[in-house]
């Protein structure tokens, strides 16, 4: 290419890289000397995970988000698979209300959980229809459990049809009519089809709920999840070591998630072409 | 396949089931907006009352969404698209890398990012203070969302040949840009717009950080009234971000079903 050419490119480029410089980069790596300007210095790193308090914050946070992407890849899977391989009517309806809470708001969707489980929750009301006893669980783990599961079912809903839409149709007639089972389908040719689309939308997942905020934040100031954790740090211990490092951490756990499920995905496409 | 089995309807039941989880709690924040007292429900009256007293309390937060969210469109657009030009032209390691890079914000938890702009810059006290201190934020979330849609669009076409078809008969560089790139990514610009401005609307995590009490965005405005106001109330208030979002969000259906129709190549990861 022209020498002119390049420069026409530099000039393109260099306002995303003047703001991505100066307003993240920079500031990124200002925390993580922040998070060593503290009294201990940078054994605060060392120190996070050797207290009981903050390791056990960030274990909680990675089990939920664990729980969170098995049950959504699960729900999401299912649905999925169904409505791109069914026609019938209301189907496209049906599409569109499960996608339509695809940019909510994590304090939106934690007032939606109060208003399934919270104390005048639908699921309340009908517990004590039913069993004569109001459950609610909204303020909770299950709770957290709920919202996250409900922000993360309309994009990876979205991931799993594409992917299925790439699926060759051929393979399960091929072995189906070799005399597989249903079941047999599904878990020898479909999820093996689906693997770098369920991995890639299950590091998503996963990455969004740990570093969920809005939800916890509506839900209760007391369920000690790691955003959770590190907001309470910073406002009211004012301890900005701390929190600098823990959001060192919660950055470091969702970067390597999605770096890692990139990688699977991107191995298991090449095995398979 | 000949009939529908029991599995059909067993998944179909499924499928309304899940479609029911996500709709109806909507739905019950849509009623309880507008009914004069949630406990004693809709036969108990409907009202505006609660959305006329939002709109009091809480005007300027939707004032200041609407404008952020159009500035981070416009920056987006500026930054954004000429960089996305940039990466398809050149397929390398480095600019594979920049990519990398640019999507790093939607990777790191907006808590996280938010920490670090307010203790490299919080000193700052009117940066700190404005709403460009929030229109920050939202750039760097968003601008990711706005890269990766025009890339996908630009990886379809044969920008190559376009390019040197325009250079032979003698658009300069700027001319092919404007000319002829730039209306060739029209999809992939206006998803990423839809993209952005429901993002930015929305957006909760960084600005909860970010506001001060002079710079409260819609969202910060909602998790207020959910913490202090009636239920009535923080459900009006809900109802009012509803229709500011959903038309935004049914945009950007129709904008995905337009395009799904060509063979666009979809980009993976977050």
């Amino acid at each position: 290419m022209r020498r002119s050419d390049l420069f026409h490119d530099v000039v393109l480029i260099a306002p995303a890289a003047i703001v991505f410089g100066a307003f993240f980069l920079l500031p990124l790596v200002h925390l993580v000397m922040v998070g060593g300007s503290g009294p201990g210095g940078f054994a605060v790193y060392a120190r996070i995970l050797t207290d009981p308090l903050y390791l056990g914050s960030l274990i909680s946070t990675v089990a939920l988000s664990t729980a969170v992407t098995l049950a959504t890849l699960a729900i999401a899977g299912v649905v999925g698979v169904f409505l791109s391989r069914n026609r019938f009517p209301g189907d496209a309806l049906l599409v569109a209300l499960l996608t339509l809470p695809l940019a909510f708001p994590g304090v939106v969707v934690g007032f939606l959980v109060i208003m399934l489980a919270g104390r005048q929750g639908l699921i309340g009301d009908i517990s004590l229809w039913l069993f004569g006893d109001k459950l609610v669980f909204a303020y909770s783990m299950a709770g957290l459990f709920m919202g996250y599961v409900y922000f993360s079912i309309p994009r990876t809903v979205l991931t799993v049809m594409a992917a299925v839409e790439k699926l060759d149709p051929r393979l399960e007639e091929a072995a189906r009519s070799l005399g597989a089972k249903p079941w047999h389908v599904v878990r020898d040719v479909i999820i093996p089809g689906l693997k770098p689309a369920l991995l890639s939308a299950g590091a998503i997942c996963f990455a969004t709920a740990m570093g969920a905020f809005g939800t916890a934040f509506t839900l209760a100031t007391r369920i000690n999840v790691l955003p959770m954790t590190i907001y309470t740090e910073f406002t009211l211990q004012a301890n900005i070591a701390v929190a600098a490092a823990l959001s060192f951490f919660l950055g470091a756990v969702t970067w390597t998630a999605l770096a890692l499920a990139r990688t699977a995905a991107g191995t298991s496409v090449a095995a398979a072409g | 396949m000949t009939g529908r089995g029991l599995a059909f309807y067993l998944q179909l039941a499924f499928t309304i089931l899940v479609s029911a989880f996500l709709i109806v709690p909507v739905a019950l924040s849509m009623i309880a907006g507008v009914t004069a007292n949630y406990l004693e429900g809709v036969s108990g009256g409907l009202t505006l009352d609660w959305v006329v007293k939002v709109w009091g309390l809480y005007r300027e937060t939707i004032y200041l969404s609407m404008a952020i969210a159009l500035a981070c469109l416009a920056v987006t657009l500026v930054v954004g698209v000429p960089a996305a030009y940039v990466l398809a032209r050149r397929p390398s390691a480095v600019t594979r890398a920049i990519e990398e890079l640019l999507v790093m914000p939607v990777a790191i938890p907006g808590l996280a990012t938010a920490l670090a702009l307010i203790v490299t810059y919080g000193g700052f006290r009117g940066f700190r203070t404005s709403w460009l201190f929030i229109l920050v934020g939202h750039v760097l979330f968003t601008l990711p969302f706005m890269v990766r849609s025009v890339l996908a669009v630009l990886s379809t076409i044969d920008l190559k040949t376009l390019e040197e078809g325009a250079a032979s008969l003698g658009a300069g560089p700027w001319q092919r840009f404007f000319g002829v790139v730039l209306p060739n990514c029209r999809s992939g610009i206006l998803a990423g717009a839809l993209m952005v401005v429901t993002l930015s609307v929305g957006e909760f995590n960084m600005t909860w950080l970010l506001h001060t009490p002079l710079t409260k965005t819609l969202p910060v405005g909602l998790a207020d009234s959910y913490a202090s106001m009636r239920l009535e109330i923080g459900s009006a208030y809900t109802l009012v971000f509803f229709v500011m979002i959903i038309p935004l969000l049914i945009a950007m259906q129709l904008a995905g079903r337009s395009s799904a129709t060509r063979p666009a190549a979809r980009r993976g990861g977050a």
